[in-house]
């Protein structure tokens, strides 16, 4: 997605990164839970240059009806990038990238929302990057979350989500654009702290067995920090001023 | 095999049963993959190609190899590209049509494992910097389904790739022009093997079979390459995996990764 440059140095000797952040620091986050008006739970997030928006419709009717599960309600997520959201223009019908992306964020979401009581309908998640810079699985995620809480549904826990990975020969916590293109691995994780349970795990990268664990453990350590940051934008449209 | 019948249901019963005695539903021990065969040159027409038996699933990979233009910011690399698809005849349940999200997946996830292991030396594949570049395609069917697609589709297409031949080709008059008889081995450096594990209740299996993989709350896919590395992950179905349980998969990804090599390998060699 972006140019590859050969002489920029991702971690300096003393241990500062390409954009100015420490190992083990996440790039600057902001949720807000709610702002679209017509969706019944919605949320939108600023991961460092990320911009995504994310609407959920339901519990709601099955169209078309031989999808829907009389045992459970059904989830269903369309992750989806702008033409304008990245630096060549893409082009907009979905690609196999977004297919897979909206899978893997749907299986992640699945475990957190109790469907079961909602046997026949269908929970619709519609996420919109606007812009994108490295990480926008994870955020589109947490965002997925924070808007699912916003709608009223039912859940078990909220699934926090952020890359971790390895630069330089060191394992760092939420990998940016320029790292993932000339890092050495990315793994976005996913994880619901309250229940410690990984939703969401995916790698590309070499690491050895140590590394592959230390990472894991990097990465869920990084989602805490992020589950936090997710209560107080429900905490703030619910219970503090910022609501609508 | 999206659909889960009330046969499934009583089927998942009587596997989650078994496992809580330690036991899997076709005598397996749980870290035991099924047993693997692998025929090489199966395809004389292509570059290079295998038909893997893993179990009752049967995967074909044919590897075509032909000049191609270099993607605009990668003009001194070849390319690789794998594909993966699953056949109307492999069970009933597979339409034909616009490929499904689960099989853009399991092509993704093979392409990804052996992209990742940087298997094949793409730098070596350079006719004219910027302008012309060898292009491996490594095309997979899966022509009969017993589950685990991820492996049998992973395992074909590093057989087949290590058993490739590459014709030559040299640069003319600004067109790629190829140079009769003299094909050599496709460059490739080490071994990738992925390892599938599916979590039922709260166990871990290996290879998990069509019931089993019908009966998984949530499955792993792991690719370690021949120095016991990591390279690449992918977390699939409705149900988490706790930090413990991701380390352990890690761990018998490398174990059971290092056996199957040597089948591969042994079959590389056979074909020799």
């Amino acid at each position: 997605m972006g140019g590859r440059d050969a002489t920029m140095v991702l971690l300096d000797e003393n241990g500062v990164r390409c954009d100015g952040r420490k190992i083990d620091e996440t790039r600057r986050i902001m949720i807000k839970a709610g702002g679209l008006k017509n969706a019944d739970g919605s949320a939108y997030i600023e991961f460092g240059d990320n911009k995504i928006l994310v609407g959920v419709f339901g519990p709601r009717d099955v169209h078309p009806k031989h999808m829907s599960n009389t045992d459970t309600g059904i989830l269903r997520v369309r992750y989806h990038m702008e033409p304008f959201s990245v630096g060549d223009r893409k082009n907009p019908a979905p690609s196999r990238r977004e297919i897979e992306i909206s899978k893997v964020i749907k299986e992640a979401l699945e475990p957190a929302v109790m469907l079961e009581k909602f046997p026949r309908t269908a929970v619709d998640v519609f996420i919109e990057v606007l812009q994108a810079d490295g990480g926008t699985r994870c955020a589109a995620l947490t965002a997925a979350s924070v808007a699912l809480a916003d709608a009223g549904i039912p859940m078990r826990d909220m699934v926090a989500a952020v890359a971790s990975g390895k630069v330089a020969d060191t394992i760092i916590l939420d990998v940016n654009n320029e790292e993932d293109q000339a890092g050495q691995a990315d793994m976005p994780i996913g994880y619901m702290p309250s229940l410690d349970k990984i939703t969401l795990l995916q790698l590309d990268g070499v690491l050895t067995p140590e590394e592959y664990k230390k990472c894991v453990d990097v990465g869920v350590k990084g989602c805490k920090i992020v589950y936090e940051l997710q209560k107080k934008a429900l905490k703030d449209k619910y219970f503090g001023k910022g609501g609508d | 095999m999206a659909s889960v019948s009330v046969i499934d249901q009583l089927k998942k019963a009587q596997i989650l049963e078994l496992l809580e005695q330690g036991k899997r539903v076709d005598g397996r021990a749980l870290d035991e993959p099924r047993e693997i065969k692998i025929e090489i040159n199966a395809i004389p027409h292509a570059n290079g190609s295998a038909r893997v038996y893993l179990g009752d699933t049967e995967t074909i990979c044919g590897v075509k190899i032909k000049p191609d233009r270099p993607f605009p910011d990668t003009g001194d690399r070849g390319l690789f590209i794998c594909t993966a698809e699953l056949l109307p005849l492999s069970h009933p349940t597979v339409e034909t049509g616009p490929p499904q999200p689960h099989v853009i997946e399991l092509a993704r996830v093979v392409d990804r494992g052996i992209r990742e292991s940087h298997m094949v030396d793409v730098s070596q594949l350079v006719i004219e910097k910027n302008k012309s570049v060898i292009g491996v395609f490594a095309d997979i069917v899966v022509v009969d389904y017993d589950g685990n697609l991820f492996d049998a589709c992973s395992y074909a297409a590093t057989a087949a790739l290590l058993t490739s031949t590459t014709p030559k080709w040299n640069w003319v008059d600004d067109l790629p022009q190829l140079v009769e008889g003299e094909e050599t081995a496709l460059p490739t450096s080490t071994i990738p093997v992925s390892v599938t594990m599916g979590k039922i209740g709260s166990h871990i299996i290996v290879d998990p079979n069509g019931d089993e993989w019908a009966s998984m709350d949530a499955r792993i896919t792991i690719t370690s390459d021949s120095d016991g590395n990591i390279v690449a992950l992918q977390k699939g179905g409705s149900d988490g995996f706790t930090q413990d349980e991701i380390n352990q998969c890690g761990d018998i990804s490398v174990r059971v990764g290092a056996k199957i090599r040597e089948i591969i390998k042994a079959a590389q060699k056979g074909s020799q």
